[in-house]
């Protein structure tokens, strides 16, 4: 109990408990398959926004390229996954069989050098890490070191996610162009479509999704979680106290990167196809505003968020084709004045207390009948604290 | 061709076993939720009752293609009334589901997986680039639904589970490409167009083709979607003085395209060069302008002045339903003919089952469609006739030349891959 005690308040203990059983009960119960999956799709989503809480809500580093991440990681998988269902069986009707259709279209008759290593799986498990969290290092380098930051920094990775996209989209003969890397089959030859595969998958994606939740929270209460929110509080405190703030800002970009393409590559699986439409700059604000109806600050509030948005996103089209963003414009803008800080924010203010006081009285039962009612959303560990 | 037939009819026969299991799954799965299953006519558990049948439509109503795909969705739902006006399809109604693509192809597959899914759609009509076939195309295939796709494309598909009602690439280019060559006595040509796959595949073709004929390729280029710079481009032609300019530009870039050339002092009435294009339908001229593009040749198969009687009643319907200021082009008239040949196709099949409609789509004939005559095919493409038209300054198109006969499709062109 100590340990969890050392990185996680009751509250966020209880918080992390919701979310998981939320996705491995309620979830699975209330759904069939088909809106299961796709809560599945937008949990990918929850990767990003998780990032960005860490990111711009904690370090205050605005990224509006999250987009590329999610896309670095998406196409690794999928240039996998493609290649394995580029069999020459299966592509015999190309004029070059064995390599996938896009690049048949395309004139291109043998596989390019970089497709190479994506025939193994290990070293594209490796590349959804490394390749993003590289690329990451090198912007993050090129631009803290020199003390580039706020809103310029918001503006060179839109940049990158624009060039991104264009980069992708005319080099169509490696990339599937504004098409992407569709058809995508078999996963290890284990068919990726059945609806069986589809509860695995989401499943493991949920399960990710748990993991990456504690990792952030283990982040968030380390010594290099206060420095973060110090950083973005008061950056030059922080400099002249001796500690190198470009390193720490750096390193919390990889990670938002990192977590941004664990989820493009979950995506990739899900939906069975990748495509440019993630990586430009539209998909990279639509996940920021997933953060930030979320609650920029709180990192199970960016799930909530998330699924919030994307829930709304589905409904408002299904029911009104031809108005839905109307009802989605409503929705951000009545976040933006009504509750500015997200979800998490509303959760803080009017269920948090309550929260409290439900907890705490049950600690205290048999004690005192009166519990005193804790001032603030951050009394839970305090009025805890005696009961122990 | 190497054994394509083969490879297809090994491809359908393990589609159709993967298809009846899922049949079962699904029947299986919602026996509950849909009330009354309509005796034979409906044995794989489609969204179909004693007196209505209900069908999708996908295409983007909002984004960047909103302005191309809404003339499909008007003529889908106008042929949906009129069948429905006419009875129906079995003694059904038709009932339509309308979902938005949103011009983001992602959401192209999930609503397509949603309508095959969770609303058992027994067809649905929609899609219109490329790519967002591309992304809807695994989704049919596994859930085995049945697509009317009405957009000239670049041919290399043929799925059992889509009917093509657009042409493919060679139905267009080479009837044109012919047609100058032979009446204007084009000798060389500059390709250019947009770059993605449609624009790439077709010029690869008439490039073949050109070579073929013994002419010349004296350029090719490629601009990216939304490019809107093209000095560079005409210099260049001005400088290799082709005789056609063969111009595949798609959407907004056309806008630029078009007036550039004109700015720049190019005179497409004075046919020298001559342009001929296979992208601009009468709905993109509305955005060009009809005087920017005066005197451009379009090789394609319907043109909104088609003086034959079923056009002139489609175009009296279409206006009547949808306003006087509305333009057609090609795509939104194949549009049109989806649910027509697939009414056709149920009632030969006297069935709404997904893999008797497929059985017995080829061969269906539509003498009523507005572009005329038309006959699907065994490979799922439309035998249909290619027409060239001349852009007037009022934005339609004069029709100049049609082909004697209906034009084979032909989506693996043997000798132009």
């Amino acid at each position: 109990m100590t340990s969890i005690k050392s990185f996680m308040s009751r509250q966020e203990l209880i918080g992390i408990l919701v979310i998981a059983a939320v996705l491995f009960i309620i979830m699975p119960l209330a759904m069939d398959i088909f809106r299961l999956n796709l809560f599945g799709k937008y949990l990918t989503y929850a990767f990003v926004a998780v990032g960005l809480v860490l990111c711009w809500g904690k370090c205050g580093i605005l990224s509006l390229g999250q987009g590329v991440f999610f896309g670095l990681g998406g196409y690794c998988m999928a240039m996998y996954l493609k290649l394995e269902a580029s069999t020459p069986e299966a592509t015999a009707i190309q004029s070059t069989p064995g390599i996938p259709d896009f690049m048949d279209w395309n004139q291109i008759t043998a596989l390019p050098w970089f497709w190479e290593p994506f025939n193994s799986l290990t070293f594209t498990l490796l590349a959804i890490i490394i390749v993003p969290a590289v690329f990451a290092f090198i912007i993050g380098a090129a631009m803290f070191k020199r003390r580039v930051g706020g809103v310029y920094f918001a503006i060179i990775t839109q940049a990158i996610a624009a060039i991104l996209t264009i980069l992708i989209i005319g080099q169509q003969g490696y990339t599937g162009g504004v098409n992407g890397i569709t058809d995508l089959r078999t996963l290890k030859s284990w068919d990726i479509r059945t609806d069986e595969a589809k509860y695995i998958l989401y499943y493991v994606n949920g399960a990710l999704l748990i993991a990456v939740l504690l990792l952030s929270q283990i982040v968030l209460k380390s010594k290099l979680g206060r420095l973060l929110v110090a950083v973005r509080d008061q950056e030059d405190r922080v400099r002249f106290s001796g500690y190198d703030v470009s390193n720490i800002k750096i390193f919390v970009f990889c990670f938002a990167a990192v977590l941004s393409a664990i989820g493009g590559a979950m995506f990739t699986l899900q939906v069975g196809f990748m495509s440019p439409s993630f990586v430009g700059i539209v998909p990279s604000i639509e996940m920021v505003i997933f953060c930030a109806v979320g609650g920029r600050l709180s990192i199970f509030g960016a799930v909530y968020g998330t699924l919030l948005v994307n829930w709304a996103k589905t409904t408002f089209s299904e029911t009104f084709p031809e108005l839905w963003l109307f009802g989605l414009g409503a929705l951000f803008i009545a976040v933006v004045l009504i509750f500015p800080n997200g979800v998490s924010g509303l959760y803080q203010s009017y269920l948090a207390p309550l929260v409290d006081r439900v907890v705490s009285t049950g600690k205290r039962k048999g004690r005192s009948d009166t519990a005193p009612p804790p001032s603030s959303g951050f009394g839970a560990e305090t009025t805890a604290k005696p009961a122990e | 061709m190497r054994r394509v037939k083969d490879i297809i009819q090994s491809r359908m026969s393990r589609r159709s076993l993967l298809a009846g299991t899922a049949a079962t799954a699904i029947v299986a799965a919602t026996g509950a939720v849909t009330p009354t299953f309509a005796d034979e006519a409906n044995t794989t558990g489609l969204a179909v009752t004693d007196d209505t049948v209900q069908v999708g439509i996908l295409h983007s109503v909002t984004g960047t293609m909103a302005i191309s795909e809404t003339g499909s969705v008007q003529a889908e739902k106008l042929a949906i009334e009129q069948i429905n006006a006419m009875g129906g399809v079995l003694g059904r109604k038709i009932e339509y589901i309308q979902e938005d693509g949103a011009s983001d192809w992602p959401t192209f597959a999930e609503k397509a997986k949603k309508l095959l899914v969770n609303d058992k759609v027994a067809a649905v009509f929609g899609c219109w680039t490329s790519a967002s076939r591309k992304a809807v195309l695994p989704v049919f295939e596994q859930y085995n639904g049945m697509l009317y796709y009405p957009t000239f494309y670049e041919g290399l598909e043929q799925s059992p589970n889509v009917i093509y009602t657009g042409q493919e690439a060679t139905q267009q280019i080479i009837a044109g490409i012919d047609w100058v060559a032979e009446e204007k006595g084009a000798k060389s040509f500059y390709l250019l167009g947009s770059d993605y796959i449609w624009p790439r595949t077709s010029n690869k073709i008439a490039r073949k083709h050109i070579e073929k004929l013994g002419h010349k390729v004296v350029g090719e280029e490629y601009y990216p979607l939304g490019h809107t710079q093209f000095n560079s481009v005409i210099n260049k032609i001005k400088l290799k003085k082709p005789d056609v300019i063969y111009a595949i530009v798609v959407g907004g870039s056309n806008v630029a395209f078009y007036k550039q050339l004109k700015a720049a002092g190019i005179d497409m009435t004075k046919e020298k060069p001559l342009l001929l294009t296979i992208s601009v339908t009468e709905d993109e001229i509305r955005g060009i302008g009809g005087e920017n593009i005066d005197g451009a040749y379009a090789a394609m198969k319907y043109f909104q002045s088609l003086e034959n009687d079923n056009n002139i009643e489609f175009v009296k319907a279409f206006k009547e339903m949808w306003g006087d200021d509305v333009v057609i082009g090609d795509v939104t008239q194949a549009a049109y003919l989806g649910p027509w040949l697939w009414k056709a196709a149920v009632e030969k099949a006297g069935s709404f089952d997904i893999d008797k409609v497929r059985l017995a789509s080829p061969g269906i004939e539509l003498a009523t469609a507005p572009e005329g005559y038309v006959r699907v095919h065994e490979n799922h493409h439309l035998w249909s006739k290619t027409r060239i038209g001349l852009a007037k300054p009022d934005g339609q198109y004069e029709l100049i030349y049609e082909t004697a006969d209906l034009m084979e499709p032909d989506p693996f062109p043997e000798g132009y891959q």
